[in-house]
């Protein structure tokens, strides 16, 4: 689950990481009060869950009131990157010496999470790997002790900190680490890490927290349920707990297990089709389960036809059939189906109507010329 | 022969009186595999069939282990099989926490055990042990070493390559997890070893760099000929695609880079499923 920058800076205030918080508002009616507490001028920072907000236009600076009504009103009626802005984060601009970037990382090869810091922050992370690898300082943290004090010792160090900056800069990578330790982070940035006149300033946030790991953290399941990251077609694949991913076509495919589904999706392209989404209905799927996945798919407007592509293992082939009929879709159905009970989904599809396939690519064809 | 186990590998399933653990437990033991008991905590002295259920896995007296367990008990399952010196210690549940992942990663390091998955199928060595969950009616006895992140894509080109007469010395299914154990180097290498593999199917999908990895490796240490698949030429870059490694993110995992990787060092890549058992049969 992404957390929001304020929501991210919350837990950094908790934990003590000096941090540029400031006011939530969701309503431009609120900015007033917002800007009696803090002051002019103020910066205006869309909250939304994508990168680049402030080349979109997401993140402005107002000197008088009037500028910030102005903007806050625009920010708040803007989408990034089809994200609808619905919260503007309102804070006192920071005075900025230089812009530092911290973060942990998963490295998949490793298995370990790495700790990254550099002294070029305020920009992507990874154009720097790209373009200057050198100025990027790394440690892999031990996954069985976690990162330890002399690791952010020696990083802030590395950095080119002495003195009382270098034992400020260690207690904030220390605490960073200590976050992703206890919240199961898998994904944690400050960028930038600002040094001002007064210190040491987080003035963003990003903090990704690992899904499998939420039964330990209740906190989250509360008041963070809002989340931005999905279209409302995938919120309703969720809540029926399948695995679905909207994407640009008019094909609709419905398969089991991911790997075969993404497989479906290639062979369809293949062809010379677009597929309109990925939906994995999992092993073992009943009637009811293949009626909702139907059901979810067509939530999507301008679907041409569907492609069915099931390799039962423990999926039984005749449920799936009961499923199709009993939902009955308004477009064509391309059928391909492999496993237990497979004569009698042939035997079922077939009075009805239906065509089946023996092969994956067979079934996908169809779909794509029956979708023309 | 075959990789990690044959007929003779005495397995412990933990997790085994679940409803999952139980159904698939019956299976492994009908299949032939060496099934010398289940782990259940507060089960001990039960039975499962002719199964013994233990409370410990030091009971078992097992030289391996199967994993059913839930999710959240998956680390501290997984840590009880190594520090009893079991390998490989194969964890089928999907939804680890890629924390908990990590330390089994490196306890099992440590202990130089061999650990797959978390989120795998398992493995299978066609006629001596089923160690997983897959179909084993699709499988046949042969010389093919097939590695995958992928399930049921696995059964769907095992099952084309055994129509086509090309049975295989052991299947594994690798995981869909950002964090497993066994990876595609280690995976090739076991088949590289093993006198009775005499080509490799390493099937990959976007996400990650392991294929690239492993491309590098096949030109350094590789003798054998390997073909290969890659899922999710079409997939968008952000989206998680049903596995939570199956996710481009930037410019890293797209299915472009791995197709290109492998063709560089000459592994040829199939444009469909069906092609595999076609560009196995020109390299042998």
């Amino acid at each position: 689950m992404k957390l929001l920058e304020y929501e991210a800076k919350d837990i950094f205030v908790e934990y003590g990481i000096p941090t540029s918080t400031g006011i939530v508002i969701d309503d431009v009616a609120n900015l007033k009060a917002a800007l009696y507490k803090l002051g002019l001028p103020v910066v205006l920072k869309a909250q939304v869950l994508v990168g680049g907000r402030g080349k979109a236009g997401g993140i402005k600076i107002a000197k008088t009131e009037e500028e910030a009504m102005h903007m806050a009103e625009q920010i708040l009626s803007m989408e990034i990157k089809g994200l609808p802005v619905k919260k503007l984060l309102v804070c006192t601009p920071s005075v900025i010496e230089k812009e530092l970037y911290v973060g942990f990382v998963v490295d998949r090869n490793k298995k370990k999470m790495t700790l990254l810091a550099s002294t070029e922050g305020g920009v992507d992370i990874e154009q720097v790997a790209e373009k200057t690898p050198e100025k990027i300082y790394k440690v892999t943290i031990d996954p069985i002790i976690g990162l330890q004090e002399h690791e952010a010792r020696n990083t802030a160090r590395k950095l080119g900190y002495t003195g009382e900056a270098l034992v400020s800069l260690t207690s904030i990578i220390d605490t960073l680490g200590r976050i992703m330790q206890d919240k199961d982070a898998e994904l944690i940035e400050i960028n930038p890490l600002a040094i001002t006149p007064e210190g040491f300033e987080a003035l963003d946030a990003k903090l990704i927290i690992d899904d499998n790991a939420m039964f330990r953290h209740p906190e989250f399941a509360k008041d963070m349920k809002e989340t931005q990251e999905f279209t409302p077609i995938e919120k309703a694949a969720k809540e029926a707990g399948l695995a679905y991913v909207e994407l640009d076509g008019d094909i609709g495919i419905i398969g089991c297990g991911a790997g075969l589904v993404m497989a479906s999706l290639d062979v369809v392209n293949h062809y010379g089709g677009a597929p309109a989404n990925f939906l994995d209905i999992g092993g073992g799927a009943t009637a009811e389960n293949m009626k909702k996945a139907l059901e979810i798919i067509t939530m999507k407007s301008g679907l041409k036809s569907i492609f069915v592509n099931i390799f039962g293992g423990i999926t039984k082939c005749d449920e799936v059939a009961k499923g199709i009929l009993e939902f009955n879709p308004p477009v064509p159905v391309y059928v391909r189906m492999m496993g237990t009970n497979e004569e009698e989904a042939k035997r079922i599809l077939n009075e009805a109507g239906y065509d089946l396939y023996g092969s994956m690519q067979e079934a996908a064809e169809a779909a794509v010329k029956g979708g023309k | 022969m075959a990789i990690l186990v044959n007929e003779k590998t005495k397995i412990v399933v933990q997790g085994a009186t679940g409803r999952q653990g139980q159904f698939h437990t019956r299976r492994m033991k009908a299949y032939g595999t060496n099934i010398v008991g289940g782990v259940t905590p507060g089960k001990g002295g039960a039975m499962l069939d002719d199964i013994p259920i233990f409370d410990t896995v030091e009971e078992a007296g097992a030289d391996a282990a199967i994993l059913f367990v839930p999710a959240r008990l998956m680390r501290s399952a997984a840590v009880e099989a190594i520090a009893n010196g079991l390998s490989p210690v194969v964890c089928i549940t999907e939804h680890v926490p890629i924390k908990d992942a990590m330390f089994i990663q490196e306890y099992a390091r440590q202990a130089g055990a061999d650990v797959v998955g978390p989120n795998t199928p398992g493995l299978i060595s066609p006629g001596k042990a089923l160690l997983g969950i897959l179909p084993p009616h699709i499988f046949a006895e042969g010389s093919i070493g097939l590695l995958s992140r992928s399930g049921t894509l696995t059964y769907e080109i095992i099952d084309e390559m055994t129509k086509n007469k090309l049975g295989q010395s052991t299947a594994i299914g690798i995981g869909g997890d950002p964090v497993i154990g066994m990876d595609f180097i280690s995976t090739l290498q076991r088949f590289e070893d093993d006198k009775d593999t005499k080509a490799m199917v390493m099937i990959g999908e976007i996400g990650g760099n392991a294929e690239e990895l492993a491309a590098e490796y096949i030109k350094e240490h590789i003798t054998k000929p390997v073909v290969s698949y890659i899922a999710g030429k079409t997939a968008p870059p952000g989206k998680r695609m049903g596995h939570a490694g199956a996710v481009i993110s930037g410019n890293t995992g797209t299915a472009e880079s791995k197709i290109h990787a492998l063709n560089a060092v000459g592994v040829p890549v199939a444009t469909m499923p069906h092609e595999v058992p076609q560009l196995l049969r020109d390299l042998l």
